[in-house]
């Protein structure tokens, strides 16, 4: 999925990625595209690496460079992959793609002792003022899609991200937010001005938070019953 | 050793050509093979075939398994008139996923087969007579046994790849655990740790129909008919596991054989168009294999569970260093993808890497014999991988010794 992203923008989270990580980590990298972060993790930092990709032509692309991947949707579950059998888990730019985020997240942390997620920033200025003043759904760098042929199932902010973390009872080791390709640690008033931002989570407990689906709200007033037809 | 230098088949440029399968002595006089039961039997004589060239540091080998009925003769053919090429023709041949203009390629019957290789319708030196049921018990590790002598023998230390499908993927496995240090890669394909309990039950059927046909004689039926009837039937009901119910509803449907209408006689044993294939499938089995065979080799896939020995897969798998590429298919009930992913998330908690794929395939298990193509896109690159490491593996230690 990140070979969606262009070449230069990837590689540079790819190497803020890379510095979340200590030499010679078990990494997991979940939607690993071609493999390219793997391929730097193994060859520059003796990283023992797994990718799981679900696009037939990614995988290929992934086994010619020698990366080990494991072909599976997310959404799906990675039953596969046993519990804590990784240092970490990644999954880069894909969060706001999978169908149950919530889901995903978890998975990651059952299946690594920690994750790192890079997500797109909804908040970001840019889109605000688009929206605010196009009144249209935005297209950036970090978007660059029209709303009917996006792959982005979710928007979300880095506020909303912090909320999830909440609710799944995860502790954000790290908050990284990026502006054009570059790490900004403390970034003032990031939500409005990253473009993307890295989380490092643990988990606080080892409880699962078990996902809810919410109940459909009511309505607020009674709809009245037509009935009398 | 080569055969590349045979004449290339008509319309066929990427055939290996014309083959021939060798023999070879093996644990003869002071070293005879000790079986698992604890028996001890030699000499073994195996057959096998090679293609391609075994390069100058014997680093360019890859071992294929063949499955429960298989053979030695995996790619090309016996002679120009044959009308069959080996039973893995697409894969084995020059440019084609292993390539004989690259690797040196090798394949052995199985020891207790019927296709060359000492089994139990070879002669007991000490009777004169054939085997037959005093052949002693076989299991998948006295065949990993016996290959793995085999590649010693051809002056091979490491197999760039050791490859099988069904039983042929189970010695893959078996190999890795019992000798890890003697391959780089490790392919399986639609495979198992272990038989299942459904596995073995219609192991236990096919066998019963031999045990049941009159002509058995407790095995020792060679100077007789033989139990050709019993193993006609055994090969019926394996072949159905075989197919899954999409590929046999497609290929027969209801469609009947020699008439448009039902008979409504009872004694018509042909109606049905999938009858008088599976009957078919029976009578071409028993020109080629053998009884006791079969029940030996069956009994192998029954007794196969490589976590026993070990404790567990993943102590089973953790020794070797060695790279795992499985693949199993969507409509395979025989090894199912579950039995796939056993294997998958052992290795992943033994802290092993992996590359697995789960195929779409309506062709259920025999799928690795059928769905060349899309094997052939993952399983070159794969090979590649491997093979250019291993070659920049050699490079850096001939580098260091300069």
């Amino acid at each position: 999925m990140k070979y969606l992203l262009a070449d230069h923008a990837a590689a540079l989270i790819d190497r803020i990625i890379m510095d979340q990580i200590p030499e010679g980590s078990r990494v997991l990298d979940l939607g690993c595209g071609d493999g390219r972060l793997l391929c730097r993790l193994r060859d520059e930092m003796g990283a023992s690496i797994q990718g799981v990709e679900r696009d037939p032509k990614a995988v290929i692309a992934a086994i010619s460079k020698g990366v080990p991947v494991i072909q599976a949707d997310l959404d799906q579950g990675l039953d596969e992959i046993p519990d804590h059998a990784f240092d970490y888990a990644v999954l880069s730019q894909t969060l706001q793609q999978v169908i149950q985020p919530e889901n995903v997240v978890n998975e990651m942390l059952r299946a690594a002792q920690r994750a790192i997620v890079v997500v797109p920033n909804f908040g970001h200025w840019r889109i605000r003022l688009q929206i605010l003043v196009n009144g249209r759904v935005p297209i950036t760098s970090e978007l660059p899609y029209d709303w009917y042929n996006t792959p982005n199932l979710h928007f979300l902010t880095m506020i909303d991200f912090r909320a999830l973390t909440e609710r799944l009872q995860l502790r954000i080791v790290r908050e990284l937010p990026i502006v054009s390709g570059v790490a900004k640690a403390g970034l003032k008033l990031a939500n409005l001005r990253a473009e993307s931002a890295l989380f490092v989570l643990e988990r606080m407990t080892n409880e699962v938070i078990p996902i809810t689906i919410p109940e459909p709200q009511k309505p607020a007033t009674e709809i009245e019953s037509d009935s009398a037809v | 050793m080569t055969l590349a230098s045979a004449p290339p088949l008509p319309r066929d440029d990427r055939s290996v050509g014309i083959v021939s399968t060798k023999m070879i002595d093996l644990f003869s006089g002071e070293s005879p093979l000790k079986l698992e039961s604890g028996v001890e039997l030699g000499p073994v004589r195996v057959a096998y075939e090679t293609y391609g060239q075994l390069n100058e540091d014997a680093s360019n080998a890859i071992y294929i398994c063949h499955a429960l009925t298989g053979d030695a003769h995996v790619a090309g053919k016996h002679s120009p008139e044959s009308k069959k090429a080996g039973w893995w023709d697409g894969m084995v041949g020059p440019g084609k996923t292993f390539d004989t203009n690259r690797f040196f390629v090798i394949c052995s019957n199985v020891l207790g087969g019927c296709q060359g290789t000492t089994g139990p319708c070879s002669t007991n030196p000490a009777t004169g007579k054939p085997w037959g049921s005093t052949f002693p018990f076989i299991t998948i590790g006295d065949m990993v046994e016996v290959h793995a002598q085999l590649v010693r023998s051809l002056g091979i230390r490491k197999l760039l790849a050791v490859v099988g499908g069904s039983l042929g993927g189970m010695m893959a496995l078996d190999w890795a655990a019992r000798f890890p240090e003697m391959a780089h890669a490790v392919v399986g394909l639609a495979t198992s740790a272990r038989l299942t309990a459904q596995g073995i039950a219609f192991n236990a059927v096919g066998r019963r129909a031999i045990y049941a046909d009159p002509n058995y004689k407790n095995g020792e039926y060679y100077e007789g008919e033989g139990p050709k009837f019993g193993l006609a039937l055994a090969r019926m009901i394996a072949h159905i596991t075989y197919l899954s119910e999409t590929s046999i509803e497609r290929k027969f449907g209801r469609k009947l054989q020699n008439s448009d209408q039902l008979g409504y006689v009872l004694q018509q044993e042909i109606e049905f168009q999938v009858e008088s294939y599976l009957h078919y499938q029976g009578q071409r089995f028993i020109e080629r294999f053998d009884a006791n065979c079969y029940l030996y080799l069956t009994r192998a896939m029954d007794y196969f569970d490589i976590s026993q020995k070990y404790g567990s897969i993943g102590a089973a798998l953790g020794q070797t260093a060695a790279r795992f590429f499985l693949c199993s298919y969507s409509s395979d009930w025989l090894f199912p993808p579950s039995q796939s992913r056993e294997i998958v998330t052992a290795l992943l908690g033994a802290g092993k890497n992996v590359t697995y794929l789960e195929l779409e395939s309506v062709k259920g298990h025999d799928s690795f014999l059928l769905e060349l193509e899309e094997l052939e896109s993952l399983l070159k690159p794969f090979l590649n991988s491997i093979s250019s490491e291993v070659m920049t593996l050699a490079s850096t230690r001939s580098g260091g010794s300069h």
